[in-house]
C-alpha cells in the first residue's frame, strides 16, 4: 500500500534483503490472503466463543467494557472496527488513507520501507493495519483495544498500523495477538508507527500469544516530540517458533521520555530475539529499558538493549535480568550504551543467573513442593511492577500479567 | 510416673557440609509438650542442627536417625516433614521478590478464598501488620522486627506440632520481644498446664534473652558440634552467665 513511486522502488529493491537479526524466512512459504476474506461484524461478541477465549487471554476483551473501542484484524481482514469516544479516531489503514490525505506523510517516517525484505513486504502486499488517532488536547483514560488474529493455517498477515497523538493528548491501548486453535504455523508481520506530537502521551501494552510454528516479526518506530512520553509493555509468555523484533525511539523533542517494560518467557523451542532501542537526540531527553527473562525447555532468548545518546543533558538507563531454567535453554543478553555527545549520562544492569536455592528452601520449610517453590520464584520474578500507567489500565495490566503468567 | 510421649527423637546424629563433619554424637529427645533450648557459642553448630532437623540438602546425614512422631524422617525431604507437622522460625529469612506475604499465609492456612479468614485476619491484626503489609512481597526491605512478626504469625496460620525459632529475639527491641514471647507462648501451648500441652518446641538463642518471657522444661549447651551438657535451662542459664561457655561446660565434663 504505496502513496508515491519512490517508496514502491525502494520497497522492491528491499524484496530480497535479509533482516539484520533473526533467522531469515521464506515468506513464500506463507499464503498471502486478499482483504475481503473474512465479513465484517458489528462487535467482538459476534465471534465464536473459542475465539473470544482465545481473544481474553491476551488481554482483548470482547464484551468491550472498560474499553472505548476495538479493532481486530482477521488474516489480512479488517473484521471490526469501532470506538465510542470523541477523543479518538480509529479506523482500518485504508480507509484512513482515502480519508486523510496528510496520512501518506506519516506512513514509512519511523520505519523505513527498505528496512528488509518484512518491510518491503507490508508495503507491497495486501494492505492491512489500523490507524488510531487521539485528537489534540483531548485525555482518554480508558485504553482502546486492538487485535491482530491469524484464524487460516499457513496464512502472511501484514499490518502496518499508524498512531498518532495529536498535541497534548492522552492515548491509552491494548494490543492483543494471537492465533486460532487449528492454526500451526503461519507469519505475521507487523509495522507500527507512532508518532507523540508536544505533550502527548502514549502507553501501549502488548501481549502475544501464537501458536508454536508461528514466525513473527514486528517492526516498530516511535518518533516523540517536545515533552512527548511513550511507555510500551510487552509481555510474551508462550511458545512461538520465532519472534525478531528491535522497536525504535527516536526521542527527537526536548523532554521527551520512552519507558520499555518487557516480559519474556521462553518455552518449548521458542527463539525469541527482543530488543528495544533509544536514540536520544532532544535535550533533556531519557530513556529507560527493563526487561525480565526466563528460559526453560530447549528455548533461546535474546534480550537486546541499545542505548544511543547523541546530544548534551541525555539520560538512559537499561536493565535487564534473566533466570535460565534449563540446560538446553539459553539467555543472551546484549546491553549496549554509544554516548556522543559531552554531559549525558548512560548505564545498563545486566543479570543472567538461576533461581536462588535459599528462597526455595524457605517456601518448601513452608510446606509447598519443590517444584511449587520453583514456579512461585519464577512468576514473582517475572510479574515486575509495570509503571507509568494510570490506575485502572495498570490493575487491568496486572491481571493481563498474572494470566499470562498462570502457564509459565 | 508420668510417662511424656516422645515426639522428636534425634540418636546418634553425625551430619557433614560439604565434607567437613560439623556435628557429632547428638542424642535429643524432645517429648510431645515439651520446650527445650539449644545455647552454644557462634560456631557451635547450631544452626546446623537446626537445618538439619528441616532437612535442607546441604547437610549431610552421615550417621544416626531422626524420628518425628515414631516415624524416621531421616531421608524425608523438608516439604514432607513440614507437612508432617514441623515448622520454623528462622533468623534471616531470604527475601523472594514479587512472593507476597499473602499468598504464603492463604498456603499455610489452607485458604483458596479470595481475601483472608476472618481467622486468619484476626491473627494479623494480633501480629501489627494491616493488610497493605501483606501485600508486600515477603522480607523485602522488612525491618528486623517485621521479619520476625512475620515469621511468627506463618507459624500461626500454619499451626505445626513441632517448632524450631532460631534466634527469634535477635536484633529485636524489648516491644517487640515482649509481642513476640506472647506468640511463641500460644504457639507452645504455654497457657495450658503442662501435662495437657500438645505441642513441642526447639528454642536457638544465643544469649538466652528469650528465656526471661518463655519457659523452657530442658537446656542443652552445644560446644565444638556436640551437646556438651543437658539439663535445667535456669541453671545452665546462669552458670553461662557467670562463667561462659568454657566454663558451663567444664562444670559437665571436667577435663582430666
Amino acid at each position: 500500500m504505496l502513496q508515491s513511486n519512490t517508496l514502491k522502488e525502494k520497497a522492491k529493491k528491499a524484496k530480497e534483503k535479509k533482516a539484520a537479526l533473526g533467522k531469515d524466512i521464506e515468506l513464500e512459504k506463507f499464503e498471502r490472503e486478499e482483504t475481503g476474506e473474512h465479513e465484517e461484524i458489528e462487535s467482538l461478541e459476534e465471534l465464536p466463543q473459542k475465539t473470544k477465549n482465545s481473544l481474553l487471554k491476551v488481554g482483548v476483551d470482547p464484551t468491550g467494557e472498560g474499553r472505548v473501542g476495538s479493532f481486530m484484524q482477521l488474516d489480512q481482514s479488517k473484521i471490526c472496527s469501532t470506538c465510542s469516544s470523541q477523543n479518538i479516531e480509529m479506523m482500518g489503514i485504508q480507509q484512513a488513507m482515502d480519508k486523510y490525505n496528510w496520512l501518506k506523510d506519516y506512513m514509512w517516517n519511523a520505519v523505513s520501507v527498505d528496512t528488509d525484505k518484512y518491510t518491503a513486504e507490508a508495503a507491497l502486499g495486501e494492505p492491512g493495519g489500523y490507524f488510531i488517532r487521539s485528537l489534540p488536547g483531548t485525555k482518554e483514560v480508558f485504553p482502546i483495544q486492538a487485535c491482530m488474529f491469524i484464524g487460516d493455517q499457513n496464512v502472511r498477515q501484514t499490518a502496518h498500523n499508524i498512531v498518532v497523538a495529536e498535541e497534548n493528548s492522552e492515548l491509552h491501548i491494548i494490543t492483543g495477538c494471537s492465533t486460532g486453535s487449528d492454526v500451526q504455523s503461519a507469519l505475521h508481520i507487523g509495522v507500527s508507527e507512532f508518532y507523540i506530537k508536544k505533550g502527548a502521551k502514549i502507553t501501549f501494552t502488548m501481549v502475544h500469544n501464537w501458536a508454536e510454528q508461528v514466525e513473527v516479526r514486528p517492526r516498530t518506530g516511535i518518533v516523540l516530540d517536545d515533552d512527548a512520553t511513550y511507555i510500551n509493555n510487552y509481555i510474551l509468555t508462550s511458545p512461538v517458533k520465532t519472534i525478531q523484533s528491535y522497536p525504535t525511539a527516536y526521542c527527537k523533542g526536548e523532554n521527551s521520555r520512552v519507558l520499555f517494560q518487557s516480559i519474556m518467557g521462553g518455552q518449548k523451542d521458542s527463539i525469541m530475539d527482543t530488543g528495544t532501542r533509544a536514540i536520544l537526540t532532544g535535550k533533556n531527553s531519557s530513556a529507560e529499558m527493563i526487561t525480565r527473562a526466563v528460559s526453560k525447555d530447549q528455548s533461546q532468548l535474546y534480550t537486546r538493549g541499545h542505548l544511543a545518546g547523541q546530544s548534551q543533558e541525555v539520560k538512559g538507563h537499561l536493565e535487564c535480568m534473566g533466570l535460565v531454567l534449563s540446560d538446553e535453554s539459553m539467555i543472551y543478553s546484549v546491553p549496549e550504551l554509544e554516548g556522543s555527545a559531552t554531559n549525558l549520562e548512560l548505564s545498563h544492569e545486566a543479570a543472567v543467573g538461576k533461581i536462588a536455592e535459599e528462597e526455595v528452601l524457605y517456601l518448601m520449610s513452608r510446606g509447598f513442593t519443590e517444584e511449587e517453590a520453583a514456579s512461585m520464584i519464577v512468576r514473582g520474578f517475572l510479574s515486575m511492577d509495570i509503571t507509568g500507567l494510570p490506575p485502572e489500565l495498570a490493575a487491568e495490566t496486572k491481571r493481563m500479567l498474572d494470566l499470562s503468567l498462570q502457564g509459565m | 510416673m508420668v510417662v511424656v510421649k516422645l515426639l522428636l527423637e534425634i540418636t546418634d546424629l553425625a551430619v557433614e557440609v560439604n565434607e567437613k563433619e560439623i556435628l557429632s554424637d547428638i542424642d535429643l529427645y524432645i517429648g510431645e509438650g515439651e520446650t527445650h533450648v539449644l545455647l552454644g557459642p557462634n560456631g557451635s553448630g547450631k544452626s546446623t542442627l537446626f537445618m538439619s532437623i528441616l532437612g535442607f540438602p546441604k547437610y549431610k546425614i552421615t550417621r544416626g536417625e531422626i524420628i518425628f512422631k515414631g516415624k524416621d524422617i531421616t531421608h524425608l525431604s523438608t516439604t514432607d516433614r513440614v507437612k508432617m507437622g514441623i515448622g520454623v522460625s528462622f533468623q534471616n529469612p531470604p527475601a523472594i521478590r514479587g512472593v507476597k506475604l499473602n499468598d504464603l499465609l492463604k498456603m499455610e492456612h489452607h485458604e483458596t478464598g479470595k481475601g483472608l479468614s476472618p481467622e486468619l485476619n484476626a491473627l494479623v491484626k494480633k501480629l501489627k501488620f494491616d493488610e497493605r503489609f501483606l501485600e508486600r512481597d515477603v522480607n523485602l526491605g522488612f525491618s528486623g522486627g517485621e521479619v520476625k512478626r512475620s515469621e511468627i504469625l506463618q507459624l500461626l496460620a500454619q499451626e505445626p506440632d513441632f517448632i524450631m525459632f532460631d534466634e527469634p529475639d535477635s536484633g529485636v527491641d524489648i516491644e517487640n520481644v515482649e509481642l513476640l514471647s506472647e506468640e511463641i507462648n500460644v504457639l507452645l501451648d504455654k497457657e495450658k498446664k503442662p501435662g495437657l500441652r500438645e505441642k513441642s518446641g526447639l528454642l536457638i538463642t544465643h544469649l538466652g534473652y528469650i528465656l526471661n518471657f518463655v519457659n523452657a522444661d530442658s537446656a542443652h549447651v552445644l560446644m565444638d558440634g556436640k551437646i556438651a551438657c543437658s539439663g535445667n535451662p535456669a541453671e545452665i542459664l546462669e552458670d553461662v552467665r557467670k562463667e561462659g561457655f568454657k566454663g558451663c561446660v567444664e562444670c559437665c565434663n571436667p577435663i582430666h
